[in-house]
């Protein structure tokens, strides 16, 4: 056997030691950074002249300061992620920052608090970047209904990145960032996790304190990362995951070190196939990537069984019930008076005060925020709550237990995340139903209050696809294992857009 | 039709948002198609079936009454549109 020559290996040290930094992962950078490689500010510099010269191509941060990313870097603490650079999606409040849901309502607010997240992850040392695009209250999968204008798809500027966590996804897929926080109500870190090639993670119901998050749908939001692999995401919920008092749904559940199990054996587990997951209008390439992820996991010794989860055609459905309703009630607090816009010629004087409400909600809020508003309001308004609220939390049951039946034969269920690769900007937005229908394999998820972790599994036309791995509740450390070895396997996560 | 024009400018009037003749009219039409699609929900017999409250089972979480920090008045009014003498401040109401 031929052993590599010393040169040979010098060759390849200098190589790495010259790699940009923006092309390391997060766990590369901690390497570095422990190593007495590289400095807090010297990484900051690094993303700053990347994000500068490449953010308008993309549209990615909507507020993004230099020398206030300058100034955290000097001051960073030294935790686990110190240093490490992370995109925070525009709905988390940063104190002091701009925090807008991409949102005309909320213009100039600046929260006078810190979301628990946000203040877990700088005592942890991530250095905060700025906030990125959405689409408005995360109302979309797009990213096009946002206030600033879309984000483009770095791996192809015609398509969409995804949504509503667009901005995030798009953000680490362009290599502005390692690491990125995302929120999940229908989809809205998976689904564009998947358009974007990168990994994302929406954790159990619970697992992330919410206190922070400005909420749409409040028995289905959830925080979670995005990462390049899995072993970034592991290395990102260690810091912001745990009990917290302020966030009454926040679970009482111990938290186990998710990078530490990322090893451990997949040999024997069984990994449940839905068949509604793979319905005749699914993309055939798509199928066909999936097919093959899931071929991979099989040679690494799990069993692959067939399972039904019937009620998933109604998911859809129940989602636009049960997500607008809450909507309609969180959003009554942008009437014009505690923060952001007030209808111009509404100061104090003037018209009356249901006036000043109406026309400010009218100026401030975009068209899909206004329609899910009325329309939540309609399903919970006297005359068709049972109709359609009731009716929609019944469904919901049955779609839950559909899962704890599946669960009884299967440690975790694979689908793909999207039925399609990304589709283009414009082509969906003046149809609400079919945009709506493009969240349909990630719903669930969330009404059913599920892990469920997104991973890049191939490319079909140069665009990148997705494979869902769905949990029992709780499990993430299992489902971040499963991706781990996955991608010990595949190299589709290492890939980076041309235009990145 | 499950919703009417008039149905949907009552609901705007509920939701407090202004809706022009053009907007009403647009989103009648949609509210219609997303209606008629959630009413596959009709095709299942929910009859016995109890509705789901929360996805863990997690019942009311109390705290001690106590008293806490809490945000200076100057913090809570640094966003609002307009403040006057440490209160937000709105149109005449009555």
């Amino acid at each position: 056997m031929r052993r590599p020559a010393i040169t040979d290996s010098f060759k390849y040290l200098k190589l790495f030691k010259h790699m940009p930094i923006t092309d390391c992962s997060a766990y590369e950078i901690r390497q570095k950074i422990t190593a007495g490689e590289l400095s807090a500010p010297e990484i900051a510099a690094a993303y700053i002249r990347k994000i500068t010269a490449a953010n308008q191509r993309f549209n990615i941060f909507v507020h993004f300061e230099p020398e206030e990313i300058m100034n955290r870097a000097r001051r960073a603490s030294h935790g686990p992620l110190h240093g490490i650079p992370l995109a925070v999606k525009d709905n988390l409040c940063v104190r002091g920052e701009p925090t807008t849901c991409a949102s005309r309502i909320l213009s100039g607010f600046r929260p006078p608090y810190n979301s628990t997240v946000i203040d877990r992850l700088e005592q942890a040392g991530a250095l905060l970047l700025g906030k990125t695009n959405m689409d408005e209250f995360a109302f979309g999968s797009s990213c096009e209904t946002s206030c600033y204008g879309p984000t483009a798809n770095p791996w192809d500027r015609r398509c969409a990145p995804g949504g509503s966590s667009g901005g995030s996804a798009a953000a680490v897929a362009a290599r502005f960032c390692p690491l990125a926080l995302g929120s999940d109500t229908g989809g809205s870190i998976r689904q564009p996790a998947s358009f974007c090639g990168v990994t994302g993670f929406k954790p159990t119901y619970g697992r992330i304190s919410r206190y922070g998050l400005i909420a749409f749908a409040s028995s289905l939001d959830q925080i979670g990362p995005f990462a390049r692999d899995v072993r970034d995401t592991a290395l990102l919920m260690n810091a912001m995951c745990g009990y917290d008092p302020a966030d009454s749904t926040c679970a009482q559940q111990p938290v186990p070190d998710y990078l530490s199990g990322l090893d451990k054996d997949i040999r024997g587990l069984r990994i449940g196939i839905p068949r509604e997951y793979f319905p005749p209008q699914l993309d055939p390439e798509v199928n066909a990537l999936v097919r093959a992820a899931l071929a991979v996991l099989e040679q690494q010794g799990v069993e692959l069984i067939d399972i039904r989860l019937p009620h998933t055609e109604y998911a859809v459905a129940v989602y636009y019930i049960i997500a607008p309703s809450e909507a309609s009630s969180n959003l009554a607090r942008f009437d014009g008076v505690q923060y952001g816009l007030r209808a111009a010629a509404h100061g104090v004087s003037g018209q009356s005060l249901l006036d000043m409400y109406e026309q400010t909600r009218a100026q401030g809020f975009g068209c899909e925020a206004k329609r899910r508003i009325i329309l939540g309001t309609y399903a919970l308004s006297s005359g068709y709550y049972d109709a359609y609220y009731l009716k929609a939390l019944k469904v919901r049951s049955l779609i839950s237990r559909d899962f704890e039946q599946a669960f009884a034969h299967c440690d975790c269920i694979a689908t793909p995340t999207s039925p399609t690769t990304a589709f283009r900007l414009g082509e969906r937005l003046n149809d609400p139903l079919a945009m709506y229908l493009s969240d349909v394999f990630t719903i669930s998820a969330n009404l059913a209050g599920l892990p469920a972790l997104s991973l890049p599994c191939g490319f079909s036309r140069a665009l990148p696809a997705g494979l869902q791995l769905l949990g029992k509740p709780f499990a993430e450390e299992l489902l971040l294992r499963i991706g781990h070895h996955y991608q010990q396997q595949t190299s589709w996560h290492t890939q980076s857009p041309p235009e990145a | 039709m499950p919703i009417s024009r008039a149905t949907v400018e009552h609901i705007a009037r509920l939701s407090r948002i202004a809706l022009p003749d053009a907007e009403a009219a647009l989103l009648t039409g949609q509210l219609d198609t997303i209606l008629r699609y959630i009413e596959k929900l009709d095709q299942l017999d929910t009859a016995s079936i109890p509705a789901m409250s929360h996805v863990l089972g997690l019942t009311n979480v109390f705290r001690e009454d106590m008293r806490r920090p809490s945000l200076a008045p100057e913090d809570s009014l640094a966003n609002a549109p307009a403040g006057d003498n440490g209160q937000f401040q709105v149109p005449k109401i009555i």
